[in-house]
């Protein structure tokens, strides 16, 4: 009874999204935990899948663009190269996969319990982070497999986590709550993923594209985090200042976009769900 | 929706067309709730009822208004609210008492007592959707009564479980109230309100009709909805009541019926194929809701014939039972299991008093019917 905390509605919304989500923090927690728990449960492979689809995809790509294409790995062999590509691609395809129908596969829970929305897609982001353990793991081995050890550049390796985390918090974001009014959402984010593993150098070194266009190619936020994740972790050339520079411009604009289209969106979900 | 101009026009944030019509589902409600209070919200479908206790929530945002609230909301708008299907009873309850601020250990400190109320001891490990309706509205009555917020939403949920846990959790709420909480009820159950509510609001398309007294508020709202004549609006094909009607003997309709003189209630009853066993039934309520007596045609060892069939049936109110007052009259079918069709607060009608001397004695007494008691009097040996 001594909580006398005062809410206060209006038409505005309701505070500050950040501060929200933060004083719901147990329930952030509570939802990865359950999303997990739902996710593993019902899957006979469980956890497995998460090493499965990365480890297959490193063999088909470096039997036909490794081996057979010649594809050039910046002196790597070709399956720790584009593993290690692999590792923060298919983190980022399953975060955007999960986040942009995380809001709509919940209806029901947001027409009748309030809580702070944006923790939905924050979870969903957070939730793909254990598999790409797992597969970072995997990672690990096969560096020892082939005797790679990491060099000094392996402390800026969490940039580029973070670069990753808050990319895929940026658009899940906005394509979450767009997702709500106009559901081809979903039919277009496959179609996004599929042009994304070619805009992103996952099976072949961003070397292959001309110095000038290296910061038109960067604006996709992923090929940093990629180039950033050779570097730290099997010693290929580190992306450039300017790179890292569009890169960054890319993940502000989506951040304050999506964030500005989520609050605007909240105040109807419950509505138009 | 409004089509693709529509969405473009939201997509790139201009507003709505001038002119378009506007449907305020709540307009010019103010009210304040302290604590210890327990507010009923009446009105019929559509009023504003779940609109209202949804701002409160906040799940849908005013338009315009402001709403200040003093501590946690534990709301209860919607069957099953807040469960995830998919996971068990258990954490459910951790869920939920997230989604309320609490930590995992102030939950746990209310876990058994959640579970002893909800009575789903066995199935608190099973995920909640192979659970019975009844059970999941028990669970989530029992985390709303018993995780900590000062505020309480209740919208008509409780229907949907039996009538001992309706009771159970009617108790509950008046033993929160009495702890400082305050309760927001939304309920079709007058004789519900009025109990457990210490004021109560009566919404009508958007607007407060009355707000006050439980007691008058109620009172009101059945008098002014019900009506002498009842036909029925969109029936379905089930067995349905078409029509019903107060008349006097001679046949007249009977507005203001003398309590010296049988009121008739006049049926139109429809029944289908199949609806062999149905039953027809009234009920009696005095104008603030609380039920008088009630009467079905088996009483009589009559019963309906199967259908299809459209039959008319009258009941005769017996002479000299009301008193002078305020009645309703409901009508319903049921085949003894569920409620078919039913007309509530049903035909509205207030009795006058008779014109025989006899009757003046009885003007003014206490109580919903006149009994003929048969008394004694004789000198003691």
């Amino acid at each position: 009874m001594n909580r006398t905390n005062l809410t206060v509605i209006t038409p505005d919304g309701i505070g500050d999204p950040w501060s929200e989500a933060w004083a719901y923090r147990e329930l952030l927690y509570f939802t990865v935990w359950r999303d997990l728990r739902v996710r593993y449960r019902h899957i006979g492979l469980g956890a497995a899948w998460a090493v499965v689809q990365p480890f297959t995809m490193m063999i088909v790509l470096s039997l036909v663009l490794g081996l057979m294409a010649g594809v050039p790995a910046d002196g790597a062999p070709y399956p720790v190269f584009t593993f290690a590509g692999l590792v923060p691609w298919i983190y980022f395809a399953s975060a955007m996969t999960h986040g942009a129908s995380s809001l709509v596969s919940i209806q029901d829970f947001l027409a009748t319990v309030y809580f702070p929305r944006l923790i939905v897609p924050l979870a969903a982001v957070l939730v793909p982070l254990v598999d790409a353990a797992l597969a970072f793991a995997v990672l690990t081995l096969m560096m020892a497999w082939y005797g790679i050890a990491p060099g000094p550049a392996l402390i800026a390796l969490p940039v580029f986590v973070l670069l990753a985390v808050v990319f895929a918090a940026s658009a899940t974001t906005w394509l979450s709550a767009l997702n709500v009014k106009y559901r081809d959402v979903r039919f277009v984010v496959p179609f996004l993923l599929q042009f994304g593993l070619f805009a992103t150098p996952v099976a072949y070194p961003s070397s292959l594209v001309p110095e000038p266009w290296r910061g038109l190619y960067a604006l996709n936020p992923m090929v940093t985090v990629v180039d950033g994740f050779r570097w730290t972790l099997i010693s290929t050339p580190a992306p450039t200042g300017v790179m890292l520079l569009a890169s960054t411009c890319t993940v502000v604009v989506t951040l304050a976009l999506g964030l500005r289209y989520f609050r605007r969106m909240e105040r109807v979900f419950a509505d138009v769900l | 929706m409004d089509g693709f101009w529509g969405a473009v026009r939201s997509a790139t944030g201009a507003p709505a067309p001038e002119g378009a019509q506007t449907l305020w589902a709540l307009r010019d409600v103010s009210l304040e709730v302290r604590n210890g209070e327990v507010l009923g919200v009446i009105g019929r479908n559509g009023a504003g009822k779940s609109t209202l206790l949804k701002v409160l929530s906040r799940i849908t945002i005013p338009t315009e208004g402001r709403v200040e609230i003093r501590g946690r909301v534990g709301s209860l708008l919607d069957l099953g609210a807040g469960f995830h299907p998919n996971l068990t009873g258990r954490d459910n309850v951790m869920l939920n008492g997230a989604i309320l601020g609490m930590t995992r250990d102030e939950i746990l400190r209310r876990f058994d007592a959640i579970v002893d109320f909800a009575e789903v001891a066995g199935a608190i490990d099973t995920p909640v959707k192979y659970y019975s309706s009844g059970m999941y509205v028990q669970l989530a009555f029992s985390v709303s009564a018993y995780l900590e917020s000062e505020i309480l939403v209740v919208d008509e949920v409780l229907a949907a479980a039996d009538a001992r846990f309706q009771k159970k959790c009617l108790a509950r709420i008046e033993e929160m109230a009495q702890a400082g909480r305050a309760v927001l009820f939304a309920s079709h159950d007058m004789a519900a309100v009025q109990c457990l509510c210490t004021s109560a609001l009566w919404l009508d398309r958007g607007q407060v009709v009355h707000h006050g007294d439980s007691r008058s508020v109620v009172g009101r709202y059945l008098t002014a909805e019900g009506r002498d004549l009842y036909s029925a609006q969109s029936p379905g094909d089930g067995p349905v009541v078409l029509e019903a009607q107060l008349v006097c003997q001679d046949g007249a309709a009977a507005v203001r019926p003398r309590v010296t003189e049988p009121i008739v209630v006049r049926m139109h009853v429809r029944l289908p194929a199949g609806a062999a066993g149905t039953r027809l039934g009234i009920a009696v309520r005095s104008a603030d809701g609380v039920p008088v007596f009630s009467s079905n045609l088996e009483d009589a060892g009559l019963s309906l014939p199967s259908g299809p069939v459209t039959l008319r049936a009258e009941v005769e109110i017996p002479a000299d039972t009301l008193l002078v007052g305020e009645y309703h009259v409901a009508t319903c079918l049921s085949n003894g299991a569920d409620l078919l069709d039913s007309h509530e607060p049903g035909l509205a009608f207030s009795t006058e008093p008779g014109a025989t001397l006899l009757y003046h004695r009885w003007a003014g007494r206490k109580g919903l019917v006149q009994v003929p008691c048969r008394w004694t009097v004789e000198r003691a040996p």
